[in-house]
Formats: structure tokens, C-alpha cells, sequence
């Protein structure tokens, strides 16, 4: 296990080298995606602003719908950016990272089997951010950089430009290594351990 | 025992408070001091919960995890910031006195003024949306919301707990109606399974609040309410007692851990609330509460300041 300091875009040799266990600290630019912008992108068929397009390869996504206060200049300032659950956003993983290029999703709870496979297929990697610990997150984010799709607010999406942020944690990689898997399959065996010295039939 | 009976039994000697206009604007700032505080000041018995898991864990990964944890408390402490960006469903537990004289209608609108005052003035995210149309209210209020659970006690004070529930542990809720037949070996399963299932969604370690008994409906908000308790408070039958220790060992020998990756720390607590309930049922219900258990108390009292505790 080891510790990568990396810089976005990221390249395919980087993901290829990433190993669930390992961990990774960010510097550069990670886009804050959410329910309803990707709803929008891949249901609704609405097309992302040309400019977000061209940012897009390389990129991270986090799962994220911020607290933030819009400034008379039309910027926002953070108040409070945290990573919410990626299950409901896994369907649309394969798509970030075939259609736009995405190399990695950042979030929390893990990705289901498509998410996962998505990340063999097309070279990509899971990261998992510690939930809650939004207060830690929102000290790691430098600037909101930029906005699209505002008027889905909260749930629009972000530029965050992010110094040594993380440390995350590899937890789903390119070779089809699963860490919420693995403690998944672990725990179900400590259940019929547990349920047997309860005396409770698994079956039951 | 007739009801005229319990009546005698249960009279309160307390002097009846019958409060004036001024109630409803300190409800209404009090509320809004309420939300934005338990959003950035973890209550003490949470925080001792997370030192004492940390002092337990065994396993490097998760000890690293419960560090992240602690020492974002630590950063939000310092910079007076939110500990988690989901502010949450606003859910209110009001306790009303027995010889309080109020207006309820007014009182509910001071609960949520007071929650919309502090989403729009700190500001906080609004994460309250038509269920159909998804379209954000902006407020953190909505259609029946904010939620709020009324009790009635015995005194003349007014109690509001403010609870900023996130949806990552309510999205983990679960109720099933077991049979007679399956007993408290049915209940144990069900909430292992319900545990399990979860996995690291609801920001483990969790406190798994559990209902017991009445109907559905009650079986649900009697799991929301035991998922509020304090850490370390145990139900007073010794029977529901019992049966909280032994889930909390269970649980925490599924090794799901801190943050679903592993650890002997998958749960703080496990609060259990029972009602009596039909013959012919057995219902369970679980709702988790995430580990940044958040939530602030106020007591309203006839003549003194407002009293504002965990």
C-alpha cells in the first residue's frame, strides 16, 4: 500500500499503477457532479456547456452538492463542500468515463457492480472520501472556479480547484479490486458466525 | 383504572405558564440557533463515543479513519465550520408541559421561520425538494416539513430537539412486520441484516436506533427516536436492555468498521424503543444515525433564559 501525491488530469499509466489500500492526495482541479446534474446529462439528454466538455478528460468527479454563498461578483465562497453517497450516481459512471473521460470518481460508500466493472473496461478508479468529514474537505478546496447548470443549485456542477486534498483512499481500482467487496464477503461470514452464536439459523 | 383515575394520578402542581407573543419570536431565534449549532458542535457524548472507538480499534485503516473523524470535529471546533455538508431533514422532538397554555399552530411556524431563517441568514444548503417535481424550496423547509414529533410531559416548560437528519443514514431505514413466531430471534436477524445491507452508505460507525412493537407507523418513529438518544442511555426495561447489549455486541463483531472498510467499530450504540403492540404482530423497524450524530436541545422555562444543551 502505498501513497501517491498526484496532479489532475490523470493519465492512464497513473490508474494503472493505483492499487486498492493505496492512498492518493490531489492537486489541481476536481468537478463536483450530483443526482440531478447527471440526470439532466445522460435521462434528459441535455448537452454540457462546450467549455465543461474540453475539462473533462483526465478529470475527477466528486459526489458533492455544496453549501455555498453566492458573492456580488457573481462567484460563490465555499461555506461547506462534502462528499456525499455514490450508489444512486452509479449508473451514470460508465458514461462520465466512456462519453467525457473521466479517469476517477471521488465519493463515499462505494460503487455497485457496473460502477465497478466501468472501472476495469475503461481504465478508471474509485476514491473514497471520508463522509462527514466535510469540514476537513472544505479546508483542502482553494477556490470555486467555476459553475455550470446554476440554476439546478445546490446540485449544479463545480470546478473546485483543490490543494493536497485527501488523503483518499483507492478503494475500487482498474484491475477489479474491490475494498468495500472484500469487507462485504468478510462480514457476511462474521453474520453466520454471529447469528450461530445467537443461536439464530441463518435460514431462518 | 378509570381515566378519571390516571388523571388524579398524573396532576402536576407546577404553576401554569401561559406564555405572551415573546415566546414565539424566542422560539423562533432559538430555532434558528438550534440548527446552525448542531451542524458545526457535536454533542460530548458523541465525541467521547468516537475516542473510545478509536482507543479500541485494532485494525491501522480503521484507527485511520476514526482519526479523520475526530480531527474534523477538531477543524469544524476551530473554524466554527459545518462538520458535514448535508444539513440534513430538518426533524424537531418537541416536549410540552402539561400546564403550558400555547398556541400549537404558532409554535410550529416559529419552529419553521426559525429553520428557514438560519438556512437563508448563515446561509446553509437547502436540501428540501418537491418529492415529485425535485424542484429545492431554498428554505431547508417544505410541505410538512420540517418534521416534528410532539410528546407531552408533566411540568410547564417547553423542550425543542433539533435534529439535522442526512440522508445517507436515512436512506438506510427499513421496517418489516414479523410474525409472533419469530420472536426476538426474527428481530435480531432483521436488524443484523439491516446492518449489513447498509454496509458503508450510512457513515459508520453509526448509533442504529431500532423500534419495537405498535403499529407500522409508530414501530418507525419509535426507531427514530431511540436513533436520537443519547450515547450510553439504555432503555429502562430490563428486557429492551438486554437485547440492546447484545445487538451492539453482534453488530460490532460484523467487522463493516468505520466507514465500511473494516474495524471492530461498526456501531456506538444501539438504542431500542418499544410500544406494546397487537397479538398477532411482531414489527421492527432501524434507522441509523450517522457518526457525526448530530443535534441541540432548548428548554423554554416561565421567567428564565432559554437553556441550551445536547
Amino acid at each position: 500500500m502505498a501513497h501517491y501525491h498526484i496532479q489532475s488530469p490523470l493519465a492512464d499509466e497513473l490508474i494503472e499503477t493505483l492499487r486498492a489500500g493505496d492512498t492518493v492526495s490531489i492537486d489541481g482541479h476536481i468537478f463536483g457532479i450530483r443526482d440531478a446534474n447527471l440526470i439532466r446529462l445522460f435521462d434528459q439528454k441535455v448537452e454540457l456547456p462546450p467549455d465543461l466538455i474540453a475539462q473533462l478528460k483526465g478529470a475527477i468527479g466528486l459526489h458533492t452538492a455544496p453549501n455555498v454563498k453566492k458573492l456580488e461578483n457573481g462567484k460563490y465562497k465555499k461555506i461547506c463542500v462534502g462528499t456525499t453517497t455514490s450508489y444512486r450516481m452509479d449508473r451514470f459512471t460508465r458514461g462520465l468515463f466512456k462519453t467525457y473521460g473521466l479517469k476517477a470518481i471521488a465519493g463515499k460508500g462505494g460503487l455497485l457492480e457496473d460502477g465497478c466493472q466501468a472501472c476495469v473496461d475503461l481504465k478508471g478508479c474509485y476514491l473514497t472520501v471520508i463522509g462527514g468529514a466535510a469540514a476537513l474537505e472544505t479546508l483542502q478546496i482553494e477556490d470555486i472556479e467555476e459553475v455550470w447548470w446554476e440554476d439546478l443549485m445546490p446540485e449544479a456542477i463545480w470546478k473546485f480547484r483543490v490543494k493536497n486534498f485527501g488523503p483518499l483512499i483507492v478503494s475500487i481500482d482498474c484491475h477489479g479490486n474491490n475494498l468495500y467487496r472484500n469487507i462485504k464477503a468478510q462480514a457476511k461470514k462474521n453474520m453466520e458466525h454471529v447469528l450461530a452464536e445467537l443461536g439464530i439459523k441463518s435460514d431462518q | 383504572m378509570t381515566d378519571r383515575m390516571i388523571l388524579a394520578d398524573q396532576q402536576d402542581y407546577s404553576e401554569v405558564w401561559d406564555v405572551d407573543d415573546s415566546f414565539y419570536q424566542n422560539v423562533e431565534e432559538v430555532c434558528k440557533t438550534l440548527y446552525i449549532e448542531s451542524l458545526k458542535d457535536l454533542p460530548p457524548d458523541v465525541r467521547e463515543a468516537l475516542q473510545n472507538a478509536y482507543k479500541r480499534e485494532e485494525l491501522d485503516s480503521g484507527k485511520r479513519i476514526l482519526k479523520t473523524l475526530i480531527e474534523n470535529v477538531d477543524k469544524a471546533d476551530e473554524h466554527h465550520m459545518l462538520i458535514c455538508q448535508d444539513t440534513g431533514i430538518p426533524i424537531y422532538f418537541v416536549k410540552i408541559g402539561s400546564e403550558v397554555r400555547f398556541d400549537g399552530r404558532r409554535l410550529e411556524q416559529a419552529i419553521r421561520r426559525g429553520t428557514e431563517r438560519a438556512t437563508l441568514e448563515h446561509p446553509l444548503r437547502s436540501s428540501i425538494c418537491h418529492t415529485l417535481t425535485r424542484k429545492n424550496t431554498g428554505t431547508s423547509t417544505g410541505y410538512r416539513i420540517p418534521v416534528i414529533h410532539y410528546e407531552f410531559v408533566q411540568g410547564n416548560q417547553v423542550e425543542i430537539l433539533n435534529v439535522p437528519k442526512g440522508s445517507g443514514s436515512e436512506n438506510m431505514s427499513y421496517l418489516k412486520c414479523l410474525t409472533p413466531a419469530e420472536g426476538s430471534d426474527g428481530i435480531k436477524k432483521f436488524v443484523l441484516e439491516c446492518v449489513f445491507e447498509s454496509g458503508a452508505n450510512p457513515c459508520p460507525p453509526t448509533i442504529v436506533g431500532i423500534g419495537i412493537g405498535g403499529s407500522a407507523d409508530l414501530c418507525v418513529a419509535l426507531a427514530k427516536k431511540a436513533s436520537v438518544r443519547e450515547v450510553g442511555s439504555q432503555n429502562p426495561d430490563p428486557h429492551v436492555r438486554a437485547l440492546e447489549d447484545e445487538l451492539y455486541e453482534a453488530i460490532n463483531q460484523l467487522g463493516i468498521g468505520a466507514h465500511g472498510l473494516g474495524g471492530s467499530t461498526t456501531a456506538l450504540a444501539v438504542h431500542i424503543e418499544e410500544a406494546h403492540t397487537h397479538m398477532t404482530m411482531n414489527p421492527v423497524a432501524v434507522n441509523m444515525m450517522c457518526w457525526p450524530a448530530r443535534r441541540r436541545r432548548a428548554t423554554f422555562s416561565p421567567g428564565e433564559a432559554v437553556s441550551i444543551t445536547y
